[in-house]
């Protein structure tokens, strides 16, 4: 489709990724990422590249149509397009921003201590939004109430005050690549651990614990 | 009993329905600090005796005053942690600007908050990428059609509209715009969408 309005297949050359996408291969990152997210009970790795080439994809997308003949019917389907695509752009990153707020202490705490191998789950800009919000709340909490309560009192540990993502939550998700010999912890002491493997196309209904690194490295896809 | 008010302001919060504000009960908040500042001395004094005379007989009552005093703060952070939240909640149901209405039900200090929270806001959407970014306050639906039909509900003026035209919106007009233009207008109450 977007071939049509001229425009030449993307790099995204932002990132550490020397992959060439087309516009509809991006795309379909975007939304598979967007439904990740959607439905993980945790705050998932930050996608910033896919973000960054989606933006610039629809200023093109703006750009050619501004210079297209006014009252062709294209405009109006590719302006349907672009719509769609910053609606789920924006879903996208709404959803990320909500469970920042919501999980602000331990987010924080997290990323305190680098991993190794293990990306960052914020942008920069998520993390300067992050930081803000924490310091925003914790100064109004302290000169509205805390600093007039009792000197024992005054300081409240927002890491165990804060709820965390519930890890156990069960999610749906689809297997695009076979995984052998997954470990299924049980829940409840009479059970025992069990080992699974999931085929390829297969749909799941599974605690998200036991499948979360596989969300990571695109093995599944949660629905 | 102790803990009393605590309990009252959260009650008030649990009672309101999901988005609503009720007013700012600075009150009920200075009177469970004041019980709060009672309990401490109390026990201050108390814990003195036992360090001093050795009556272990008050142990119990500390521990108990103690246990009021943390349950106090923890009501008292809920209540004021919840309403954030509802503030929160607020920049993104009706933008920048609140309705005077609601505005009257917040403290100074919530103000505050809710404008240091907007312009983290404001400065993460800016970093987007793009000129100006993106405004994620908006396409809060997919879009069904590019363009709607809305009526106007109140007198609002001049709109323009993307090709340069304005169009005017007096009350009870009806037009055919482009959706993402109305959207915020349609959030805000000045126009209603029409589905016919």
């Amino acid at each position: 489709m977007t071939e049509e309005l001229d425009l030449t297949g993307q790099d995204s050359d932002a990132g550490s990724e020397e992959v060439v996408l087309t516009p509809a291969e991006l795309i379909e990152r975007l939304e598979q990422a967007w439904m990740n997210e959607k439905f993980a009970p945790e705050l998932l790795e930050s996608k910033s590249e896919i973000v960054e080439c989606v933006m610039e994809q629809l200023d093109h997308m703006e750009e050619n149509l501004r210079r297209a003949k006014k009252g062709d019917l294209k405009v109006s389907i590719h302006r349907m397009e672009m719509e769609r695509i910053r609606y789920v752009l924006s879903s996208y990153l709404r959803c990320r921003l909500m469970k920042i707020e919501k999980f602000f202490p331990h987010i924080l705490e997290k990323e305190k201590t680098p991993h190794e191998g293990e990306l960052s789950s914020l942008s920069p800009e998520e993390l300067v939004f992050a930081k803000q919000y924490m310091a925003n709340t914790e100064t109004y909490l302290k000169n509205v109430a805390l600093k007039h309560m009792p000197p024992n009192l005054q300081t409240v540990d927002l890491l165990r005050s804060v709820p965390k993502p519930d890890l156990d939550s069960y999610v749906f998700l689809r297997v695009k690549e076979r995984q052998e010999n997954i470990l299924v912890e049980p829940e409840t002491d009479e059970q025992r651990d069990y080992v699974i493997d999931l085929e390829e196309g297969s749909q799941h209904l599974i605690r998200y614990k036991t499948i979360a690194p596989l969300v990571a490295s695109g093995a599944v896809q949660l629905i | 009993m102790f803990c009393e008010k605590a309990m009252e302001l959260v009650r008030e919060l649990h009672r309101a329905p999901e988005g609503q504000l009720p007013a700012f009960n600075e009150d009920g908040l200075r009177q469970v600090l004041e019980e709060m500042k009672a309990l401490y001395e109390q026990n201050q004094s108390d814990v003195n005796e036992v360090k001093s005379g050795g009556q272990s007989d008050l142990i119990p009552t500390i521990k108990f005053r103690h246990c009021s005093l943390l349950r106090n703060r923890r009501c008292a952070v809920a209540y004021l942690y919840d309403r954030l939240l509802r503030i929160r909640a607020l920049r993104w149901e009706y933008g920048s600007v609140l309705p005077n209405a609601l505005r009257f039900h917040m403290s100074a200090e919530e103000m505050e908050w809710f404008n240091r929270y907007k312009k983290s806001l404001a400065t993460y959407m800016r970093s987007l990428g793009g000129d100006e970014g993106l405004d994620i306050t908006q396409d809060m639906k997919p879009p069904k059609s590019l363009y709607i039909e809305v009526r106007c509900l109140k007198d609002y003026g001049e709109f323009e509209v993307d090709d340069g035209t304005s169009v005017l919106l007096k009350k009870n007009s009806q037009h055919f715009l482009p959706r993402w233009k109305c959207e915020q207008l349609v959030r805000q109450g000045i126009l209603e969408h029409v589905l016919s």
